[in-house]
């Protein structure tokens, strides 16, 4: 058993490895960080360009594979490199995934819960009026990108604040003004929350609540629970201790996945709502030319898939009494 | 008599009067046109396309107009969904934004599945380290943010009139790995079948024996990953628009409109609405229709063993 995990995790290292290595190739030739200087008003003497390009490894006078392996040498020292400004980019990813984290953790976990039971639910009534209006919300709900439910939520909540006169909802940042009352940081905080959080929660229980929907409808069918009803049991039981319990099992490894992911952020509701977090790091990198953050922004994801990977493994050993370890 | 019974006198005169045999393509067409839901997305699929094609030309505005007396004008008479910060009219940069979305929805559908289904019917065909080899890449595709990375390379594409089939073509090259590994699995089960062994035996190349025996009888999943495929790469694509990643001005998409329109949507909201809705309505209309697709040609559906 431990053999098998050992070769599995050092196939994962070397697959992450080629990865990030690629994404280094791709950022290096795609990205090229001299135009940064060159718009420059007014403009700077390309010596000096040089200079700074030289300084942070970034220079495309330099051959790619000694870039290459000057980096890579660094990443084995704990040195992700610099932004060709100068930022370190591990200490932005190390800051930043915790904002990430503090803004997903209630909108990603309450819509899986409720994506769950609202799913789990429509399938015991399935073609009924709730079913379909049900599953009809969650197709529109679907069928809406990110970026246009988050935009939506702040024209409604402007024109509440607007008709109201009120500061309700908040939507700029992570924090803004507190006022002097007791616990007025938490409130404040918790304002800032309420809009991304209420974006997150619908968009996760809305796909959440299809998946389980049709998970549900699959073991409501089966044998056994045909079985639990014949042998005289209640149907509410049957469906919640023979049916639902089965259907639990995926939406387990599903829920591994996204806890471990949840690092990586939301890009899109991270810029509308300008929570610095990983998300818009990685759209921030990549518009401000920023090679090595792409890169580590690449590989801290790449770990998180990977890690969420492992964690659904592990999931569906504890879960399922069909695999056994042994 | 039982409903039962009534059901099943009506079942025996209508093959009464249709002596033939249902053929499999009108099975699925019957299923297909019994899902309310799926024939309404069809229709709204077929709208946008009549839109975006003939659109230009029935509107009043052309994208490109310039409006001087309405500028950021709100929905009016005369600008139907309201007119942009240049003056421009929101529904005719709409009909032409709707065009490029269109366009490469379709086109990054067509490409993925090709390539999903080449790659996976030949990783489950012929075995040994190809398909180790093609494993790995999917592996590799799945792991990295494949959002960023297309935006990384596209940044660093060429600009001009085709930047867009670039833009395509990075969406299709990661859009694959998922679906491939389903034709995979798919096809590990067709090899097995007679009618495969015999061709092999006849002695037809591995090529022929994949494009002519095996694909056929994967095409039901096919044609399901491709419908929703569109779908996904639609909102690939305007995501990626929305950062300005994605299709560069003055070319514009959907996504493109979008993230223009939210700078003010807080304030003006029609810029940002007109567009939006648009889209949602297109990915509904193709997310619809892959639903109805897939009950009407999947046999393990809800409404498998119904005519």
């Amino acid at each position: 058993m431990l053999r098998y995990i050992g070769r599995r995790l050092l196939n994962y290292a070397v697959l992450l490895f080629v990865a990030i290595s690629l994404t280094f190739v791709l950022a290096a030739t795609q990205l090229n960080p001299r135009a940064l200087f060159q718009l420059r008003q007014p403009p700077i003497e390309p010596a000096i360009i040089d200079q700074q390009l030289l300084k942070y490894n970034l220079s495309d006078n330099v051959p790619l594979l000694e870039r290459y392996w000057i980096w890579l040498t660094g990443v084995f020292r704990g040195d992700w490199g610099k932004s060709p400004l100068g930022v370190d980019v591990a200490q932005q990813i190390s800051t930043r995934m915790w904002v990430s984290l503090r803004l997903l953790l209630i909108g990603t976990l309450a819509g899986i819960l409720i994506g769950v039971a609202v799913g789990a639910w429509s399938a015991t009534r399935q073609y009924k009026l709730s079913d379909r209006s049900i599953t009809a919300v969650s197709l529109l709900i679907i069928s809406t990108p990110a970026f246009v439910v988050a935009h939506l939520t702040q024209i409604v909540a402007t024109w509440y604040n607007n008709t109201s006169r009120t500061r309700t909802f908040e939507f700029i940042g992570e924090a803004g003004d507190v006022g002097d009352y007791p616990l007025a940081d938490l409130v404040d905080r918790a304002q800032h929350l309420l809009l991304p959080t209420f974006v997150l929660l619908i968009l996760g229980a809305a796909s959440m609540s299809r998946i389980q929907r049709n998970l549900m409808l699959d073991s409501l069918g089966a044998d056994y629970v045909r079985t639990a009803r014949a042998k005289g049991l209640r149907e509410s039981k049957a469906v919640m201790k023979h049916a639902l319990r089965t259907a639990l099992i995926p939406t387990g490894t599903y829920f591994a996945f996204s806890v471990a992911t949840m690092f990586v952020g939301a890009t899109f509701t991270e810029r509308i709502f300008s929570f610095p977090g990983i998300g818009q790091y990685g759209v921030d990198t990549i518009t401000n030319r920023d090679v090595y953050g792409v890169v580590a922004v690449t590989a801290f994801a790449g770990v998180c898939v990977l890690a969420g990977a492992v964690l659904s493994d592990i999931m569906v050993a504890i879960l399922d009494p069909r695999v056994r370890l042994q | 008599m039982s409903e039962a019974a009534v059901k099943v006198e009506t079942e025996v005169e209508v093959l009464k009067a249709d002596p033939k045999r249902l053929s499999r393509g009108r099975l699925v067409w019957r299923r297909f046109l019994r899902n309310k839901t799926a024939v309404f997305g069809a229709f709204g699929i077929l709208f946008l396309v009549f839109l975006a094609v003939f659109g230009s030309s029935i509107l009043y505005w052309k994208f490109d107009d310039i409006d001087t007396q309405s500028f950021l004008a709100p929905p009016s008479e005369s600008h139907l969904l309201g007119a942009t910060r240049a003056g421009r009219d929101v529904l005719a940069l709409t009909v032409r934004g709707l065009g490029k979305s269109l366009l490469i929805g379709f086109l990054v559908a067509l490409m993925s599945t090709t390539i999903a289904a080449l790659v996976g019917a030949s990783a489950a065909y012929l075995g040994g380290w190809w398909e180790k080899f093609a494993l790995w890449i999917v592996d590799l595709l799945l792991v990295v943010p494949s959002f960023f990375l297309i935006a990384v390379a596209s940044r660093g594409a060429p600009e001009g009139d085709a930047a867009w089939i670039i833009l395509a073509l990075l969406l299709a090259v990661f859009a694959w790995p998922l679906s491939a590994r389903v034709v995979r699995s798919l096809t590990l089960s067709i090899r097995e079948r007679e009618y495969v062994l015999a061709a092999k035996f006849m002695g037809l190349s591995s090529f022929r024996i994949i494009v002519r025996h095996i694909l056929p009888n994967a095409s039901s999943l096919l044609i399901i990953d491709a419908t929703l495929g569109v779908g996904y790469a639609i909102l690939s694509e305007t995501g990626l628009s929305y950062f300005g990643f994605g299709v560069q001005p003055p070319d514009t998409s959907l996504g493109t409109l979008i993230g223009e329109g939210a700078r003010m949507a807080t304030t003006f909201p029609w810029v940002f609405l007109g567009p939006a809705t648009v889209l949602v309505f297109l990915v509904l209309c193709v997310n619809a229709v892959g639903d109805g697709l897939r009950d009407a040609l999947d046999p393990s559906s809800a409404s498998g063993g119904q005519a």
